[in-house]
């Protein structure tokens, strides 16, 4: 039995202990979160409870069935030892309502890796598994996945603080409205806007492309590992089902003995058991998946992050650029060199020069014009600056949080195999009462 | 060479039963028939003679206790105790067979393999002591022919798979070899070790001669049905005693069985082996994650690892499958064929007795002739027949007890011994991964 000295109560609590479930486990994840949480957290205990279907009319006007989750609020003070919980503030929120919430923060804190949602389709599923998004195992698993999510968001210290993450978990009817009122939508970059940054930026940071890179690297190994998961999880099912063929053919075998009779049974029965087990065992595994899964959609935040810092290095070397353009033509004008081709420095040679009072009169539309580029690089500049300051600081944030939930989430894999090989093959029970009960 | 007719009790051979030792009553945990002398890797060594003295009949059973004798002949189905009393004592063992050494031959004509043949043994029917032989598959092939035909009225244990398909199966593969082996060794101990196959003349060519001078007219008897036709032809069978039903309706459900039992083996084979390629690739998988990682990357690794090591585990475990419990399933299958056709042989015994006797009866009435000779020849026969069919019948019940009881217990360890394996894998990352948990906490507090 492996016994390690287990450190303070309060950290988490899987040292030494091999015989925890899985979702224990993650519970020491959220138990972390919470630990090293913010004053939103400290305050109240956030719970997605439960999960309900309900009908109803769409935005085009038709009937619909979709599901809605519970949200618990209580004040962290009113669980008192022994004493019973006060009852908790609720409200229900839809996925969609989830999903609003996300962009809204995405737009917000461009700077921020936002924490994933659960999947909008199963997706990754082994055969048994249904990928109907009304099943209620499926339902299930979303419902931890939200959880998990809001604790995210209440646990980041930047992100905890939002009005409009509040107002999520406290006001059911007038959310939709706040949100919208925020207006964050006209803070959406276009697409075309980040296509371009990321094909002409010129002086592109090191470190966050390296970041991209990375992140891309995750995301592919993490897909093929899910993917690879899934076949696994196929296949094992396959072989253990197989073994209940053998329960049937030993019951009959043993109709038609006498002494081996009772041991063909009991290996019979072993071989439903085992059969039968595969269920549970891959039902447990479904959890893991899942926290590969967070980590897989992880991926795509971060390269949110770089796509906006790309964003912003490349409007800042526009701004330079277009700055550096403006001195130019001012010197131009003042010596009066032609560098820059300009129309209209063309057909002033072309057609006569202008005359002092143009000459002047531009010359200071010039300047006007210099003096705000070099506000406006001024103002790129440190827009840049405090980005990549506030953004490195959560990549840093995440790495080690990324760290912490991966490694714990093997190693509650791991013991998720350990306690799948002992129960499997019962070996003493098995074999000592197939030997007693096999009279020779 | 003189062919072994049966000959009233004396069945047993020239000893009588109770000192003929049963190659089953040897310890439980050791495979039927008997303990193996098998030459280990390790060397050779010498088999325990201890006893073998006996041969020369030491107090033989008196005549008054042959009754007693045919009363324990007539087995009750399955009673322990007679089972006990009947097969007493190991140490009387007196003739000991390996098969092994496997090698290739090539010849101009023919490439075969020959194995090993070795006797070690006090019987006075043998003029050494020890023997050492080569033989190929044609030879045990000729030997069971033989023993088939001189011994009609005995379960003779089968053979392995005579053809195998030149384009589908290597026969020269280790693995083809190897299980062919172990199955030529099986069938020779189980002939050394039956009371009176063991003391056929043919063994003891088999065993001892260089050149086995085997008859080439021999015409191949592919079907065992033909030998049937020696025996009697023709006669139909009025009712068959009902131990002799049951044996057959038994029959027929174990093999049906063995079929079922076979088919989901091989199912199960097949998708250990697709889970296995699925796995192998799971565990690339994570290495390649841990490539791009730094903190995370003993961890992958380590699952990687462990992963790995139950792929190695798995692929024992199914190796262990088509080798050790697949083949017995198949010989049980051969085995039942075998015991089928000595009863339906039986049966013919019996027609032909009954019939010669409504012949004579029927003769009698009309002019007083004495009962011939013949008939009562016949009748001899039949109960001959009956008997050695029942004294092989429990012993073959016996010898199948233990050979499954080995087989599934053999298959139940090999299954817990995998997922040993993997637990114990799994429990050493868990450790190693926690420590350094330990670690990171304790550098945290500090």
């Amino acid at each position: 039995m492996i016994m390690a000295d287990s450190g303070s109560s309060e950290e988490v609590a899987v040292i030494g202990n091999t015989d925890i479930t899985s979702t224990e486990s993650e519970n020491n994840i959220i138990n972390t979160m919470v630990e090293r949480g913010t004053s939103l957290l400290k305050k109240m205990e956030i719970n997605v409870a439960e999960a309900e279907k309900r009908t109803g009319k769409n935005t085009v006007n038709m009937q619909e069935t979709y599901t809605v989750y519970l949200i618990e609020i209580r004040p962290a003070e009113s669980v008192t030892e022994g004493g019973t919980p006060a009852a908790p503030d609720t409200l229900w929120r839809r996925y969609s309502e989830f999903e609003l919430l996300r962009t809204y923060l995405l737009v917000t804190y461009p700077f921020i890796i936002i924490p994933p949602l659960p999947e909008k389709r199963a997706e990754f599923v082994w055969h048994k598994l249904s990928a109907d998004n009304l099943d209620p195992d499926f339902v299930e698993r979303r419902r931890v996945g939200l959880e998990n999510f809001l604790l995210r968001v209440a646990s980041h210290h930047v992100l905890s603080n939002d009005k409009i993450f509040f107002l999520f978990l406290t006001e059911e009817k007038g959310w939709r409205e706040a949100v919208l009122d925020t207006g964050f939508q006209d803070k959406v970059d276009s697409r075309l806007k980040s296509v371009s940054a990321m094909l002409r930026v010129k002086n592109p940071d090191k470190r966050f492309t390296a970041l991209k890179q990375y992140s891309d690297e995750l995301n592919t190994v993490v897909s093929q590992l899910l993917r690879v998961r899934a076949r696994v999880a196929d296949r094992l099912y396959g072989v253990y089902k197989v073994h209940g063929n053998y329960g049937r053919v030993f019951s009959e075998w043993s109709a038609i003995e006498r002494e081996m009779g009772d041991g063909l049974q009991s290996a019979g029965h072993h071989m439903d058991t085992y059969a039968a087990s595969i269920d549970d065992i891959l039902e447990e595994e479904e959890h893991y998946a899942d926290q590969l899964k967070e980590y897989l959609f992880y991926t795509d935040a971060v390269r949110s992050v770089c796509k906006k810092h790309e964003l912003m290095q490349y409007e800042l070397e526009m701004a330079s650029q277009d700055l550096a353009y403006k001195k130019q033509q001012k010197e131009e004008l003042v010596t009066g060199t032609v560098r820059v081709f300009s129309l209209k420095g063309m057909t002033s040679k072309l057609f006569g020069s202008e005359t002092q009072e143009q000459r002047e009169s531009r010359l200071s539309a010039i300047e006007q014009s210099i003096e705000e580029g070099v506000e406006a690089v001024m103002e790129k500049n440190t827009e840049c600056r405090d980005f990549v300051s506030a953004a490195w600081e959560d990549i840093e944030r995440f790495k080690e949080q990324k760290d912490k939930d991966l490694r714990e989430a093997l190693i509650s894999y791991a013991i998720m195999q350990i306690s799948m090989c002992k129960k499997v093959w019962p070996s003493t029970l098995f074999r000592t009462s197939f030997c007693f009960q096999y009279k020779h | 060479m003189s062919v072994g007719t049966p000959r009233g009790l004396a069945s047993s051979g020239q000893k009588p039963i109770t000192e003929i030792p049963h190659p089953l009553s040897a310890a439980e945990e050791s495979l039927s028939p008997g303990p193996d002398v098998s030459i280990s890797p390790g060397g050779d060594k010498d088999p325990e003679l201890t006893n073998g003295t006996l041969v020369d009949g030491s107090s033989p059973a008196s005549a008054s206790s042959t009754s007693a004798l045919l009363s324990r002949l007539q087995v009750e189905e399955n009673s322990e105790a007679d089972a006990a009393e009947l097969y007493a004592s190991t140490e009387t063992r007196d003739l000991f067979v390996t098969v092994d050494d496997p090698k290739k031959h090539v010849s101009t004509m023919e490439t075969y393999i020959t194995y090993r043949v070795s006797t070690k043994t006090t019987r006075i029917e043998f003029d050494l002591p020890e023997y050492c032989v080569r033989r190929r598959y044609q030879d045990f092939d000729w030997l069971r022919v033989k023993l088939e035909e001189t011994q009609p009225t005995n379960l003779i244990p089968p053979l392995p798979e005579k053809f195998v398909m030149k384009g589908v199966v290597d026969r020269f593969s280790e693995e083809f070899v190897e299980t062919r082996m172990k199955a030529l060794d099986k069938f020779l101990k189980r002939v050394a070790d039956h009371p009176v196959l063991s003391f056929n003349p043919h063994l003891n060519a088999f065993l001892t001669a260089k050149d086995l001078n085997k008859r080439q007219g021999l015409a191949l008897l592919t079907k065992m049905g033909e030998s049937v036709k020696h025996v009697a032809g023709g006669y139909k069978l009025r009712a068959r005693p009902p131990e002799f039903n049951a044996m057959g309706e038994y029959l027929d459900t174990f093999s049906q069985k063995l079929g079922t039992i076979d088919r989901i083996a091989q199912r199960i084979l097949r998708e250990q082996s697709e889970y296995l390629t699925e796995l192998r690739e799971y565990a690339s998988v994570y290495s390649s994650w841990a490539g791009s990682e730094d903190e995370l990357q003993r961890p992958l690794e380590g699952v990687a690892g462990c992963v790995t090591t139950c792929c190695g585990a798995l692929e024992d475990l199914s190796e262990n499958m088509s080798q050790d419990f697949l083949p017995v399933l198949r010989e049980y299958v051969l085995y039942t064929e075998t015991m089928k056709n000595v009863l339906r042989k039986r049966d013919q015994s019996q027609a032909e007795y009954e019939g010669r006797l409504e012949a004579a009866v029927l003769r009698r009435q009309e002019d007083r002739t004495p009962m011939p000779l013949e008939v009562e020849k016949c009748q001899d026969k039949m109960e001959c027949f009956n008997a050695d069919l029942k004294a092989d019948w429990e012993r073959w019940q016996c010898n199948k007890r233990q050979d499954f009881k080995q087989l599934l217990i053999g298959m139940a360890d090999k299954n817990i011994n995998y997922y040993e394996k993997c637990q114990t894998a799994w429990e050493s990352l868990v450790t190693v991964l926690q420590e350094k948990q330990t670690e990171d906490k304790t550098s945290e507090t500090n």
